[in-house]
């Protein structure tokens, strides 16, 4: 494979593929989608042959394909990936494939206009994992925004327009601020050595001023808190999760998030350790808030996208307070909640489409009962629930741990207030799973035989859902279980998540040289 | 080494996958062949693994693979086999044998069967990685799973609120304990820099005392949680929705002594630390004393029995707290024979009285049950502690434990808690089988079990009566021999105890459990005492126990509604209102400011002249009298 550009190979294959879709005005809906899966499908086995590939104990960037783009501005054309990013962009292609496998049928409307904006997005999200250059990487990270704006705001539910405007600005915001350091960082290395660039591995050799490394870090910091999303900067979160369809979600949750933790690992930690380092005490607080509250905030939601939503702003705390920990166990944690909450909330929100694309709602108070009607989907539910809620053997658990653990370390208060989570999580995850699985429909009444049939009989159950709520809502119980096609979206993540849980080994011998070196200048405290 | 370890935890995982997997399309009612064949082998190999430890004297282990690897955090599964562990093994799949067979007869017919049987063995499965871990992150990890069995086996019949309920409950409030204990492994870890036990126990000494504390005392707080002490306690009646063999199993035998075991297992912390063991053996004695006090009080049947469990437990709590390691092992070996016995009775009963669990609706059962009346008088004898039924030696033995370890009061915290003990013992035994039938003759037709229920319950009544006898002499039988390897050594000297104590004592408590038995038969067979009466007397301390001395009120109350506010609050208020509202207060302004800027193009040049003009003034105005020196 020497020479093979791969990385380029799988970053374009998807913008091919949407070129198809665009010039061939006269493709049926079904034609797209054929086209969409195929170039989804071989950037996928291109990305496993890249990880089959990966040499886990080399040090630095693999696959590194560079030359001169814009040599007078200092801009290069390069690609290259190291543990940190190889195992983010097999998220990224395994994801896309089975988003696109799920909007198979639940997308019935300008089905070829949704195709390309699929394959567009996933261009631009792996543009972001691949780039060593800050010029491409921008440019990438803007490019990715179009499509995900697009697929809320054209394909998604009731109040789409607010929530993908919210999403567009709050992002833009955040990107607006990094170009504003980008050109701060480019400036002060060119004024330090003479040199012109936009290459990463460069400026990282810099040496910049104490102020000037709170200030730049401070832009860069906030546009990927926007994107990881921290609490404060998490409102958008939950909107843009409830308005956009299933797939939007599944690759919001899955890749977009990821972004922000892959920002602070590539370019915050290792450009300016020194802000870094006296940042962290805010930002091991913001994260901490932000586990507490999201899973706070989950527990009293009634619409089910809306509790996945927070609790994606609660897991994501583990990451950040993982990597500002900056010992060994803090950055393993970080890296393995990233692939765990690519994993598990991709299989929640599927979860959740499954069942709204046959209720027509995502209020938990409408559902009840499916493990009876949809044993198979229960047991997929049950599986992810407690994979979200950190059960041990399970993806969830082990990064959550080592992150807990890692902030344990470093800063005593930290680790024993986030570990509070561990209660709660427990709590909205299991509640949730008990009122959609479990229990009975919305006003059936308690079987013959149940004990609670004599309760009933004395104290008036009041009937919720049902009938007085008009003609829409229809019967949980009438649910199909799930169809083969919904069965492969969720089965590999099944799979995945309890490998990640059974033998994590194998994820983290990917990521050992990579952190290593994010470690070293602080001290690579438990290596 | 002895590389066949792994088979033991092996043999039901894979028969609870396999049942879970096809259960429902292919295997169906004949799940239970697989789930008897794996545990049956865990059994045999698990006898193996003890009669090898116990020729050679020695742990076996099997390092399988490395799990976590993060930095120095190395953490290993790694399966050994030593003394405790080997009574562990064989308790855990020889009761957890008996339970499945049982159930085959108790789940007929049931439409959740397969399933039943992919979630029992994988309960064993959990358990035996439980017992096998050789450091304490792999011991969390299964501690976890053995609660997720207990979730879904709890909520097994879904479809009931209650049950529904209960499973969520028991598990959230098992999470409070696991957040303690969890904390306490990281604290280990941070300062000792290894999970593995023997790594453990030997860097002990070398930490300073304060640290030594809170982790035992962290720790212990697992052990709360899992073995439903006080004030953790709660989840353990409710997780009587679950089938009864469930409850014989998971609820009674085995799962809730993980709590017992793990204290046991971490001896060499909690030696070291005597304001842990103090507190450990507070807690323990107060839930023998609370348990038992509710245990009084009620009438189904199974919340009895329930009771009764925490109570047994709280004793083998305090027995660990002081230092009675051997004995708290013996008692958790007996107490799951005859507790285990005593589920499966009251499952028998259940199942013969179509469902019926309060006892008000029972009596005069034995007639028509007798083998089930007979094994559980045998098991409420060995748990009302009559001599020379099995409780009877185990729990004595805790009591002179506490009396020789320089406690006193919580020995006669204990004898108290026997009297009661054997008291709600009885209790259920007459109002059950005894005295005039109460139900509807009618509808109801009790009827005895099939043999593959009455045939498990013979097994057990065999070990309540004779499980006793492995620990004759008092402190120094077989059983003690057996273990002394595991609680030797890191500095611990045993309490010698005299004969005339341990005479004493077993006369003290023979009088004390007959009285609870005489008590008993005057108020529900002679009828010399009235029961009602007496609770009208007691007033507001029969309350107090009846109402379960109102733990779930105060945690409804004190926790679990203002949580549920403050989350309300912090999403009405605080997401949507001020940190949303800044964000669109941003926008509103931004909007508002270009709508009044948007004035300004009126498209009428004459104004855009004048604007230019004025512009040209002000600009050199500003020049002037800035810029230049004119004015200067």
């Amino acid at each position: 494979m020497d020479g093979f550009p791969i990385l380029s190979a799988l970053t374009y294959v998807p913008l091919v593929g949407a070129a198809i879709i665009f010039f061939w005005p006269k493709a049926s809906p079904q034609a797209a989608r054929w086209v969409a899966l195929g170039a989804s499908l071989v950037s996928l086995v291109l990305s496993l042959v890249m990880l089959a590939g990966f040499d886990t104990s080399a040090s630095g960037m693999q696959f590194v394909e560079r030359f001169e783009w814009l040599p007078a501005l200092g801009v290069s054309y390069h690609f290259g990936v190291d543990g940190i990013s190889v195992l983010l962009i097999v998220l990224s292609t395994l994801l896309t494939t089975i988003a696109i496998v799920a909007s198979w049928s639940s997308i019935q409307h300008r089905v070829r206009e949704y195709m390309i904006t699929m394959l567009l997005l996933e261009t631009g999200m792996l543009g972001v994992f691949v780039s060593l250059d800050l010029f491409l990487f921008y440019i990438f990270w803007e490019v990715m925004l179009i499509p995900m704006a697009l697929l809320i705001g054209v394909w998604g539910s009731a109040n789409r327009i607010y929530a993908a405007v919210k999403f567009f600005l709050y992002t833009l915001a955040g990107s607006l601020l990094m170009l504003v350091g980008i050109i701060a960082l480019y400036q002060s290395y060119f004024e330090q050595t003479g040199i012109r660039t936009l290459d990463v591995l460069q400026l990282q050799q810099g040496n910049y001023g104490y102020t000037f490394q709170m200030w730049v870090f401070a832009a860069f910091f906030i546009a990927f808190a926007i994107k990881v999303p921290m609490w404060p900067f998490h409102t958008w979160l939950p909107d843009a999760h409830v308005e956009a369809p299933t797939a939007g979600s599944v690759l919001l949750a899955g890749v977009l998030l990821k972004m922000g933790g892959y920002g602070l690992l590539r370019f915050n930690l290792p450009l300016f350790p020194d802000a870094a380092r006296d940042w962290a005490p805010v930002i091991m607080v913001l994260s901490v808030i932000g586990i507490i509250y999201g899973a706070l905030v989950a527990l009293v939601q009634p619409d089910l996208k809306k509790l996945v939503a927070y609790s994606s702003v609660s897991h994501m705390g583990f990451v950040t307070l993982g990597i500002f920990a900056f010992n060994a166990q803090g950055l393993y944690g970080a890296m393995i909640v990233m692939l765990s909450h690519g994993l598990v909330t991709s299989a929640l929100f599927l979860c959740v489409g499954v069942i709204y694309d046959r209720g027509h709602t995502r209020l938990i108070s409408r559902f009840g009962g499916l493990a009876t009607n949809m044993p198979v989907y229960a047991s997929f539910l049950g599986l992810f629930t407690f994979a979200s809620l950190g059960l041990p053997g399970l993806s969830g658990f082990v990064g959550e741990f080592l992150s807990i653990l890692g902030a344990f370390r470093a800063e005593r208060a930290a680790g024993v207030i986030a570990f509070l989570v561990v209660i709660f999580s427990a709590w909205y995850m299991l509640w949730m799973f008990q009122r959609v699985a479990w229990q009975r429909a919305p006003g059936e009444p308690p079987d013959a035989n149940d004990p609670e049939a004599k309760l009933a009989a004395d104290e008036p159950r009041p009937v919720m859902g049902g009938a007085e709520h008009g003609d829409d809502v229809i019967d949980p119980r009438t649910f199909r279980d799930v169809t083969w096609r919904e069965a492969m979206t969720l089965a590999p993540l099944a799979v995945l998540s309890i490998w990640m849980g059974v033998y994590p080994q194998w994820f983290m011998n990917f990521l050992r040289t990579a952190l290593e070196l994010v470690a070293k200048p602080f001290g690579g405290i438990g290596f | 080494m002895a590389n066949w370890l792994f088979l033991i935890p092996l043999a039901p995982l894979a028969a609870a996958v396999i049942n879970f997997l096809f259960g429902r399309w292919y295997i169906r009612d004949r799940a239970h062949w697989l789930a008897i064949l794996g545990v049956a082998a865990a059994f045999v190999l698990s006898v193996a693994a003890f009669a090898q430890v116990a020729g050679d004297g020695e742990a076996i282990s099997q390092h399988l693979y490395t799990w976590i690897p993060a930095g120095d955090f190395q953490i290993p599964v790694a399966l050994t086999v030593d003394q405790l562990t080997a009574v562990m093994l064989v308790v855990v799949t020889g009761v957890g044998l008996l339970v499945h067979i049982y159930s085959v007869g108790y789940m007929h017919g049931d439409p959740g069967f397969y399933r039943f049987f992919s979630y029992l063995p994988l309960f064993v499965f959990s358990m035996l990685m439980l017992v096998l871990a050789n450091n304490y992150l792999l011991l969390f990890v299964f501690w976890e799973a053995v609660g997720l069995c207990s979730f879904l086996l709890i909520g097994f019949w879904y479809r009931r609120r209650s049950a529904a309920q209960a499973a969520k409950k028991a598990f959230v409030v098992n999470r409070v304990g696991d957040f303690g204990f969890g904390l306490g492994v990281m604290l280990i870890f941070v300062n000792l820099g290894t999970l593995e036990y023997t790594g453990v126990f030997e860097g002990v000494a070398s930490l300073p005392q304060g640290t030594v504390t809170l982790i035992a005392l962290l720790l212990f707080t697992g052990a709360i949680g899992k073995s439903a002490q006080i004030p953790l306690f709660v989840w353990l009646p409710d997780a009587m929705e679950g089938p009864t063999p469930v409850s014989a199993l998971i609820h009674a035998a085995t799962m809730v002594t993980a709590g017992i075991f793990m204290v046991a297992r971490s001896w060499a912390i909690f030696a070291a630390s005597p304001d842990a063991m103090l507190v450990v053996a507070i807690i323990g004695a107060a839930t023998a004393f609370v348990a038992a006090t509710i245990g009084l009080t009620q009438y189904d049947i199974k919340k009895v029995i329930a009771y009764s469990t925490v109570s047994q437990l709280g004793y083998m709590a305090f027995a660990l707290g002081v230092g009675a390691w051997a004995a708290a092992i013996f008692h958790l070996m007996t107490h799951a024979f005859f507790k285990g016995l005593l589920f499966l009775g009251a499952g028998s009963v259940i199942h013969g009285m179509h469902d019926e669990q309060d006892m008000r609706h029972m009596g005069g059962l034995k007639k028509y049950m007798p083998v089930t009346y007979w094994t559980f008088l045998i098991g409420a004898a060995a748990n009302a502690g009559i001599v020379p039924f099995a409780g009877f030696w185990s729990k004595d033995e805790i009591i002179v434990g506490a009396w020789v370890g320089g406690r006193p009061i919580i020995a006669i915290v204990g004898l108290i808690a026997a009297l009661f003990t054997s008291l709600y013992m009885f209790r259920v035994v007459f109002l059950t089988f005894h005295g005039e039938e109460r139900f509807d003759r009618h509808h109801v037709k009790p009827h005895e079990s099939p043999a593959v229920m009455t045939i498990p319950l013979l097994i057990l009544s065999a070990g309540a009566v004779l499980a006793g006898f492995v620990g004759f002499p008092p402190e120094n039988g077989a059983f003690h021999h057996f273990l002394e390897p595991v609680f030797s050594g890191h500095g611990a000297e045993a309490h010698h105890v005299s004969t005339a104590t341990t005479l004493t004592f077993g006369a003290i408590s023979t009088v004390i459990a007959l009285a609870g038995l005489g008590l008993a038969y005057a108020a529900y067979i002679r009828g010399s005492l009235n029961p009602a009466t007496i609770a009208a007397r007691l007033g507001p301390l029969y309350q107090l126990a009846y109402r379960r001395w109102y733990f779930d009120e105060i945690y409804e109350t004190v926790i679990v509604h203002p949580l549920y506010r403050l989350s309300v609050w912090l999403w009405r208020v605080v997401d949507v209102q001020i940190i949303d509202g800044t964000v669109n207060g941003v926008a509103a302004l931004v909007s508002f400011t270009a709508q009044r800027w948007r004035r300004v193009q009126t498209g009428l040049v004459a104004n855009y002249a004048l604007a230019i003009a004025l512009g040209t003034v002000i600009i050199v105005g500003v020049y002037l009298i800035v810029g230049s020196n004119l004015f200067q």
